[in-house]
């Protein structure tokens, strides 16, 4: 494999902790090396911004849910197509993307590894043949376990190692990742027109209550020591005073300590935490809870979040909590689809339109951006848009660009309608912090790959490490003149190297690189029980056979990477 | 100063051709030989509208002070007046899908047939149809829930089905007869048929007005008679029958009172 060198450029690198300092970054056979060859081929970073690949903790990229936002919305492709050209296929959608767009545009934006956040297991065979289709990024999906009739039963029982056996055999079958949770409970009770708004409202037929449900998928997770933690989007989102309820499931990981051999620290992710962190009582006292729930998250080592920022667009929203659709179909009288999952989950899908002139979606946008600002340790709080619900991820460069700009934070704020609302609903205008380039790294690079268990893989640029390398046309060094600047930089990368292969120049596909789909594969002890209960299951209930549900074999995950766990003496 | 230009076909394409460069718009400020060199894709090539026609005079500096005479054989040709803004468009023969699709101001005329998609989420303007036009006539776009906002579509012959669906503003004059399906899920506008409609008329408006001087095929269950009313349409005064609905949708409350869409049928 060829070697390139990455001379003179300022390196941001939490892995080693370097700050910006001019450094050649070496590469050579797909990994970051100390030096090479006199033959390498050197790309001039003079006056650049050189960093590790990004890293995407949550976003929902593949899988029959943004299908079928594709297709019940031609209307997001409408004008937004891009013809072939070059390297690349032809492309479409705003916020639904085609999956070659989707790989096109994480890659000019420097990112090169993604999660699709929430697999229905049933379906993990469209998920795979859709990150197939997506090129250059590493990904991988996390399978949803909150409402799945295996764990409610187990759990019910407090069973932490047949859970533990169902999870494990459940990520072999569907090529998962990790363990993810939407609304506990809540999705299982909207199948009989039901939801569970606190952590304490039982799940009926199952009688079991989200509180047992989270706490015991934590503890199956830490049990099998996988490489992320239970990655969590609670009960009640988006209501106003929904950050009580945010805090009693922060609480149940008090005290819970992670069993891992990744370098992961947290028991509990907390996914796109704006929309879980409102105060007030009704859309029209609504208030922010930032500091309430990053108060507690700063307090708690043994938790991570990301942000899930609000961008201001028309976009897809799109979730696993079926009765949250529901009702925000309600709210805007948009077209709605749902959608149930068997034994599983279910999915919902409304268009929504976050308008600067609506006093709700500025308080939203001034919360996402508080969280971060809030926020500590920059390990242990990440950037997203939970792409595409609160906008799409190809807006990260302007998110990047108000973190890191008061000025431009303030020209948003006065460009809302209801600006005096926004700020007294909020304290968005008292915060003077700029997100600088180094919590930047690790907000996107460092801090995601650590949660995901990937830190020796990913995230740095340590000799050793896979070398995914983004090349940035700005100069941290040089006062910025225009906040635009922010964003155009991080919106088209100079160069972008996955795992030692140039994908992107000067902000164009120049490679589709050796995409790989990472899953997670781990021994457990044979359990009896929970093989006749999974053959049970598919005899009594499911729409399939147990022999057409494996995700497996080239045509489903032509490349996969998996991470392997050995959970036979846990 | 308004100027003109002249395009006429004159070497028809195999394929249908997507001209949505062929409005006052792109056409300001230049030459006839700049506008030759636009693009224009025949199915997924790209090629110069001067492949296809030939080009004279000149365009004004501004979409104002432009006007278009499209001539010859255009019945293959696609979004004519595409987003324009300003100026004038003359169209001589029969156009295909999209004439003056999300226009927002300006005027075109087109002195034969259009075929569907006509006006498309217009926002304002005025276009004159002086033969039939097809069906989604000042419509939303596929999926979308945004249709004609303002401006005026006139019809001298007939509509197709689906005709100001999903629109919310503007008026649409129907001189003739329409298909079925007009003014589906309408949030606002005004729809005056001269001659007959079939069926579903209204289904799930919430508001806007339909004015039927025909006969009307089948009535919607969804709407209501409430009472006669004497209306003076476009200067011809005569009595009507009134219906509101869609009953069946959600209707906002404006200073107390329930607004419905209105249907008025001449006696």
């Amino acid at each position: 494999m060829a070697e390139y060198l990455i001379k003179n450029g300022h390196v941001f690198d939490p892995v080693q902790g370097i700050k910006g300092d001019k450094a050649d970054v070496a590469i050579k056979d797909g990994k970051i090396v100390d030096k090479v060859g006199s033959s390498a081929k050197v790309i001039d970073a003079k006056d650049k911004t050189v960093m590790a690949g990004a890293v995407e903790i949550h976003a929902h990229i593949a899988g029959p849910k943004v299908n079928l936002g594709r297709i019940y919305r031609p209307e997001d492709k409408l004008f937004t197509c891009t013809p072939t050209h070059g390297m690349e296929r032809m492309g479409g959608g705003a916020s639904i993307p085609t999956t070659f767009k989707t790989g096109y545009e994480y890659a000019k934006m420097g990112y090169t590894t993604a999660m699709e956040a929430a697999m229905p297991p049933l379906f993990s065979r469209h998920v795979h043949e859709e990150i197939r289709d997506t090129p250059i990024i590493d990904e991988g999906a996390f399978p949803v376990f909150g409402n799945n009739w295996f764990v409610l039963e187990y759990l019910k029982n407090h069973e932490i190692e047949n859970t533990a056996a169902y999870i494990a055999w459940l990520l072999k079958v569907t090529k998962g990742y990790a363990v993810k949770v939407v609304n506990p409970g809540g999705t299982e009770a909207w199948a009989w027109g039901m939801n569970c708004l606190t952590v304490n409202d039982p799940v009926p037929y199952f009688d079991i209550t989200p509180a047992e449900i989270v706490k015991g998928l934590i503890e199956a997770n830490e049990y099998l020591g996988l490489p992320h933690s239970m990655h969590i989007h609670p009960n009640d989102l988006g209501n106003p005073g929904c950050y009580k309820t945010t805090l009693d499931t922060l609480a149940l990981a008090e005290g819970l300590k992670t069993h891992n051999k990744f370098g992961r620290e947290q028991v509990m992710h907390l996914t796109h935490t704006q929309f879980h962190s409102y105060k007030g009582t009704n859309w029209g006292d609504f208030e922010s809870g930032a500091k309430e729930v990053t108060d507690y998250v700063n307090k708690h080592k043994n938790i991570t979040i990301d942000t899930g920022n609000v961008t201001l667009d028309e976009t897809t929203t799109m979730t696993a909590d079926g009765p949250f659709e529901h009702h925000l179909t309600g709210l805007n009288h948009l077209k709605w689809a749902n959608v149930d999952v068997e034994l599983e989950t279910a999915a919902g899908v409304v268009p929504y339109i976050y308008s600067p002139n609506i006093s709700v979606c500025a308080i939203q946008w001034a919360i996402g951006l508080e969280i971060p600002l809030m926020m500590k340790d920059p390990m242990r709080c990440y950037i997203t848009t939970d792409h595409p619900n609160a906008g799409p991820f190809t807006r990260y460069p302007r998110v990047f660009k108000w973190l890191m700009s008061t000025k431009a934070r303030e020209a948003q704020i006065d460009a809302f309608k209801h600006k005096d609302k926004v700020l007294s609903q909020t304290s968005i205008g008292s915060l003077d912090r700029e997100i600088t380039f180094y919590e930047l790294a690790q907000m996107t690079r460092a801090g995601p790959a650590k949660s995901l268990g990937l830190s020796a893989l990913c995230g740095g640029l340590k000799p050793g490490m896979e070398a995914d390398v983004a090349v940035y046309n700005i100069n941290p060094d040089k006062p910025v003149a225009d906040p635009d600047d922010i964003e155009k930089a991080f919106s088209r990368c100079a160069a972008v190297f996955k795992n030692g292969v140039q994908v992107v120049s000067n902000g164009e596909i120049v490679s589709n690189g050796h995409k790989r789909t990472l899953w997670v594969d781990v021994k457990t002890k044979e359990n009896a029980q929970v093989k006749h209960d999974i053959s049970e299951k598919f005899i009594k209930y499911y729409s399939m056979t147990q022999n057409n549900y494996e995700a497996l074999g080239h045509h489903f995950v032509p490349n996969p990477f998996a991470l392997e766990v050995d959970a036979t003496q846990a | 100063m308004m100027e003109t230009v002249t395009i006429t076909m004159k070497n028809l394409p195999a394929l249908y051709l997507e001209a949505d460069n062929v409005s006052p718009d792109v056409f300001a400020g230049k030459t006839a030989e700049q506008i030759a060199g636009l693009d224009v894709f025949e199915g997924n090539t790209t090629q110069t509208l001067g492949k296809y026609f030939e080009v004279a005079g000149k365009a004004g500096a501004t979409a104002a002070e432009t006007k278009i005479i499209v001539k010859g054989n255009t019945g293959k040709v696609k979004y004519l007046g595409f987003k324009m803004s300003a100026g004038e468009m003359l169209i001589e023969e029969n156009a295909d899908l999209y004439v003056g699709a999300w226009m927002k101001g300006g005027k075109i005329t087109a002195k034969k047939n259009v075929a569907a998609f006509a006006g498309l989420a217009m926002k304002g303007g005025e276009l004159t149809i002086e033969g039939n036009a097809g069906n989604y006539l000042g419509a939303a776009y596929r999926g979308d829930w945004r249709g004609m906002s303002g401006g005026k579509i006139h019809v001298k012959g007939n509509a197709g089905s689906d005709i100001g669906m999903y629109m919310t503003g503007g008026e649409i004059v129907v001189d003739g007869n329409i298909d079925v399906h007009p003014m589906t899920h309408a949030e606002g506008g005004r729809l005056v048929v001269k001659g007959n409609a079939k069926s579903k008329i209204g289904g799930q408006s919430l508001q806007g007005d339909i004015i039927i001087f025909g006969d009307i095929e089948v009535m919607m269950p969804g709407f209501k008679p409430v009472d006669t009313v004497e209306l003076d349409i476009d200067g011809t005064k005569a009595k009507f029958s009134h219906f509101i609905g869609d009953m069946g949708e959600r209707h906002k409350k404006k200073k107390g009172q329930i607004v419905y869409a209105n249907l008025y049928k001449k006696l």
